[in-house]
């Protein structure tokens, strides 16, 4: 729009002279049309669908995206320089603060690569293993219900977003109950997990899954066909097989465009080979088949829960490996042995041979890997975090591409960036 | 299953190899900086071989590696990396892990490069992944990525001086935000000068 001259009191509106504008029909032909120039729109990192911690350069013509620069590093804390200078077991609780919705996976990938260096992943008692991958499906469930109920809330549908939080919160809580902690649990140690699952966690988990089995099928029923959710997810932010295999994506992203990539089938670790489930594909790689293969993820996470609390067996949660377990309390207060052993298992660290390896788990966005250099101390040389989330995010340039500015909520919700894994 | 990797490699490109390993069941191939493009690329086109996917690339900084208590059949660095400059040893080691998602096999290439001249050739034309993980190992190691479209700082601000995850970059240094105006506010639209 032309700058407002400077009014002349005859043949002018009061309007005109006071806001300096004119009337739409006053305008002039060229004049009504917008500006031919691409605007820059800044999207974030204040913005309540960019979850604070990204912020979209976007090139725009008038409502669509033509380009998009994509900048993460808000949350930025470093986590890899951070572990380099504590020790392998004090990085669990940096691990936590990776993916904040799903802390109990990251967990179990940190264990996972000191377990591979030190030659002791076939060494973990069964219980223990079990333990971990409860935890682990507890904790998919936790992070899919967040982005799925995240998702709806910011297209319009508050209602999801109470019911799955509030199937969400009882989870947190009976992992507050496993662990002592509501979000940044530390739960599992290098060797087996920190302690035993509570009493009655059997009965709680399994009232826990029912409940949980009924917030589905409400969320299922306001969602699945609702015309508003559709006509924003479906044909939006697709992905081809090739692109998602190229672009790196993993996980319910990748699995929603037709590749069928899932650590726990393809490599798999801990006890999953004596469980039960399946891995759900999608076939048009837009957010409404990510919505879907999320749904279904949470309903086999359930499946294997289940399974879990039938087959774990009894029996210690800690490989009776002096290099990784602490003695007992018992004995460290009543023998010196035994005190110095705790002593420098806490000071030092635990002493992971030099080497290095690369072990990953499926995480709640997909393939999360810790890639690790040990020197033979017990502090890592280097730690490398592959966050499926910072992958993922790569790809939003082009997804955003051609779409509208709103269709950049439900693509960004669907690629569930988590800003503490994206950002390290 | 990696040791068939390995031996297909030493087979097709015996010349750009400096060395071939395992480690915890993880092949490692260390290649030679000038070959590494051309081995990428048949690594990826070859049937047999079939790297369609990247997993990730980052760098090793070796500036104060000491190991202790080797175990015995683990290759010190960088003596596993016989090739050096005039200079004397490398002191970085850049790490392309990559998969196979019709094989399932996996395969860890890794690069020496010297301080002086800390560059390789960018990979992200054969994988657009490695885009985004190269900007950040330039971020944070300061490794030049050649023939990179869009090397720019990724985590950290433009103004921000120095590489952080360098082992010379002490831990606790802070450094004010400095404001430097000739940034540009949409780097796309500037260097594209308009799209009409």
């Amino acid at each position: 729009m032309a700058a407002p001259s400077i009014p002349d009191a005859s043949g002018r509106s009061l309007k005109q002279l006071v806001l300096g504008r004119k009337d739409v029909q006053d305008l002039s032909d060229t004049e009504q049309e917008l500006a031919p120039d691409l605007m820059t729109v800044n999207m974030g990192p204040s913005h309540p669908a960019m979850h604070g911690t990204v912020r979209i350069v976007l090139t725009v013509d008038g409502e669509r995206v033509v380009a998009g620069d994509v900048q993460p590093g808000y949350l930025h804390r470093c986590f890899e320089k951070e572990s380099e200078h504590a020790t392998f077991t004090q990085v669990f609780p940096y691990t936590d603060r990776l993916n904040y919705v799903s802390p109990m996976i990251n967990n179990c990938g940190w264990a996972m690569v000191a377990e591979k260096l030190m030659g002791l992943t076939n060494e973990i008692p069964k219980r223990a293993e079990y333990i971990r991958v409860i935890v682990s499906e507890m904790s998919r469930m936790t992070d899919h219900l967040t982005c799925i109920g995240a998702s709806a809330m910011e297209l319009g549908a508050f209602a999801v977003f109470l019911f799955f939080l509030k199937a969400r919160e009882w989870m947190y809580e009976l992992l507050e109950k496993v662990s002592g902690a509501r979000l940044t649990h530390s739960y599992v140690r290098i060797g087996g997990v920190g302690k035993d699952l509570p009493d009655n966690f059997h009965a709680d988990l399994t009232l826990c899954l029912d409940q949980t089995v009924k917030v589905l099928a409400e969320g299922e029923g306001l969602l699945n066909n609702n015309k508003i959710f559709r006509d924003r997810m479906a044909g939006i932010g697709a992905m081809s097989r090739a692109d998602a295999i190229a672009t790196g994506c993993v996980g319910p992203i990748a699995r929603a465009a037709g590749l069928d990539y899932d650590v726990r089938k393809d490599y798999p670790y801990s006890v999953y080979p004596e469980v039960e489930f399946d891995v759900p594909v999608g076939t048009t790689g837009d957010c409404y088949d990510r919505y879907l293969v999320r749904i279904e993820e949470l309903k086999q996470s359930i499946r294997i829960l289940r399974q879990c609390l039938a087959q774990i067996p009894d029996g210690p949660v800690m490989v009776n490996d002096h290099r990784v377990a602490l003695p007992p309390k018992q004995a460290t207060y009543n023998t010196i042995e035994s005190m110095i052993r705790h002593f420098k298992h806490i000071m030092d660290g635990i002493r992971v041979p030099a080497g290095e390896a690369y072990a990953f788990v499926e995480g709640g966005n997909g393939e999360l890997g810790f890639y690790v250099v040990a020197d033979g101390t017990g502090r890592p040389y280097k730690a490398y975090v592959r966050s499926p989330s910072f992958v993922h995010l790569s790809t939003a340039a082009q997804l955003i591409h051609g779409h509208l500015i709103a269709d950049v909520v439900p693509i960004f919700g669907m690629i569930n960036m988590i800003g503490g894994e994206c950002d390290k | 299953m990696s040791a068939k990797v390995l031996d297909a490699l030493k087979a097709a490109h015996a010349g750009a190899i400096e060395s071939l390993e395992t480690q915890h069941g993880d092949a490692i191939a260390w290649i030679k900086r000038d070959q590494l493009l051309a081995v990428a690329t048949w690594l990826r086109n070859d049937p047999a071989m079939a790297f369609d996917a990247p997993v990730f690339v980052t760098c090793i900084d070796r500036l104060d590696w000491k190991p202790v208590d080797v175990p015995v059949g683990v290759p010190v660095y960088p003596h596993s990396a016989p090739w050096t400059d005039e200079s004397g040893k490398p002191r970085f080691e850049v790490v392309y892990q990559l998969r196979s998602t019709t094989h399932r096999h996996r395969l860890r290439l890794k690069c020496a490069v010297p301080e002086h001249d800390a560059r390789v050739p960018s990979l992200s034309s054969l994988w657009p992944a490695f885009n985004w993980q190269e900007r950040e190992t330039f971020d944070m190691y300061g490794i030049k990525f050649d023939e990179h479209p869009d090397l720019r700082r990724i985590f950290l601000y433009e103004e921000f001086v120095g590489y952080p995850l360098r082992k010379d970059y002490p831990k606790e240094k802070r450094q004010p935000l400095v404001r430097r105006d000739d940034l540009p506010i949409n780097p796309i639209k500037a260097e594209g000068g308009g799209h009409r």
